[in-house]
């Protein structure tokens, strides 16, 4: 099936497909919604991960706390940011991180009115750049 | 009979949240972004609304990925506010019109919209921020000034409801409140967006442009708006910006014809940018 929406640069929409994917590493990351496993986790990080059946390379990602190889593999962003949340890193520097521009210059970026849509509609104008 | 008098749209940024409870709000980032509450502090005092039907969505708080209900129909009696990760918010628990909105579920089902039903759940910053922006900071062991009938939208996975549902099923909330008995005045929440981009490397896009006609099309052309595709969003919109979708169920409890008497635009709050209006009935 066609998708609309996969000529949009620099992003990964969340569909059924990668819900399917990224299943346990997602129940994974929101498990550490809740302090008795983030906990649990801080213990024994190996042993709180066999409670997830995801695969070696997901779980090599979450280890390697590599972000955007955790959403190629399935992850979603409301998921992936409890993992961050758990070694304290917020939204805006988690997005600073996986824009690659690290954390002051993404926060800049964001207090100057944000990335402009202009050049960002379409895979084929980053593939100019 | 109940009556739908007024539509509030509404950003539900956690840093909104953040920036309250740590009592930040008057340093030079966030002092704009609560400027432009003012007016609506007031304007909410002055209604006195009975109940808030506060549409939003959770993220992946009450829900996980092993159930994910497009539409969830808050019906407990009391909601708590969720830990997401760093405390639950200290805010005041979130009190329901109970009676109200089981009728609401049965007549939505009954008029072929089959809402998930939620006796059980907590609510996370989508629904607790909306409520703080607009009715200021609440002391935790205080009481919300009005009661809250949640409904949750799942945004996350693709796809979201289109807008057209969204818009149709507001109408059917619209027709579900005035066949109620008791005597009550409802304002309606449509929160969530704008533009706004949180993941991978486009996150932190911004479009002011999509943003204003949005909020003018609201008013001018809600049907029309109503029919925006998905993909529309998450290109122009960035792919949060998709929660947008929120804002039609809103619209389409109200009168066709509104009047804005209040919005507000501010860019950022941490990823993304804020956005507010008000829209009352004109025969309100």
């Amino acid at each position: 099936m066609k998708k609309d929406y996969e000529d949009i640069p620099g992003t990964f929409v969340f569909d059924a497909d990668r819900s399917r994917e990224g299943y346990h590493l997602n129940q994974f990351c929101i498990s550490l919604r809740l302090q008795v496993n983030r906990d649990a986790f801080k213990a024994d990080p190996e042993a709180y991960l066999d409670r997830f059946p995801m695969t070696a390379d997901q779980r090599q990602a979450v280890r390697d706390r590599d972000w955007n190889r955790l959403l190629e593999l399935g992850g979603n962003i409301y998921y992936t940011s409890k993992l961050a949340a758990n070694d304290g890193i917020n939204f805006q520097n988690l997005a600073g991180l996986m824009t690659g521009m690290g954390v002051d210059a993404y926060r800049e970026m964001m207090l100057k009115g944000g990335r402009s849509i202009e050049g960002n509609r379409y895979k084929s104008e980053w593939e100019k750049k | 009979m109940a009556r739908i008098i007024a539509g509030v749209g509404c950003s539900h940024v956690p840093a909104i949240g953040v920036a309250m409870d740590t009592k930040i709000t008057d340093q030079p980032y966030w002092q704009p972004v609560f400027k432009g509450f003012e007016f609506s502090r007031k304007w909410i005092a002055e209604k006195k609304p009975d109940v808030i039907f506060l549409v939003y969505n959770d993220h992946c708080t009450a829900f996980d990925a092993s159930v994910i209900p497009t539409f969830a129909l808050g019906c407990a009696a009391t909601f708590n506010p969720a830990d997401e990760g760093w405390g639950p918010r200290p805010v005041p628990v979130v009190r329901n019109h109970q009676k109200l909105a089981s009728h609401i579920a049965q007549s939505l089902i009954l008029d072929e919209f089959d809402i998930t039903i939620m006796n059980e759940m907590e609510v996370d910053h989508g629904l607790t921020v909306p409520l703080s922006v607009m009715y200021g900071e609440v002391p935790q062991d205080g009481e919300w000034p009005a009661l809250v009938i949640p409904l949750a939208v799942n945004v996350v996975q693709y796809p979201a409801p289109t807008g057209n549902r969204c818009y149709n099923l507001g109408k059917a909330i619209r027709r579900a409140v005035e066949s109620f008995d008791e005597d009550l005045k409802v304002v309606i929440f449509g929160t969530g967006g704008m533009s706004h981009q949180l993941q991978y490397k486009r996150a932190g896009l911004i479009n002011p442009e999509f943003d204003t006609m949005f909020l003018n099309r609201l008013t001018s052309d809600p049907v029309g708006l109503s029919k925006t595709p998905h993909v529309d969003y998450l290109r122009e919109a960035g792919s949060e910006g998709v929660e947008m979708v929120m804002w039609h169920v809103m619209r389409g409890a109200l009168d066709d014809e509104v009047r804005e008497v209040h919005r507000h635009y501010h860019v950022p709050a941490s990823n993304t940018a804020v956005g507010h209006i008000i829209l009352e009935n004109v025969n309100a």
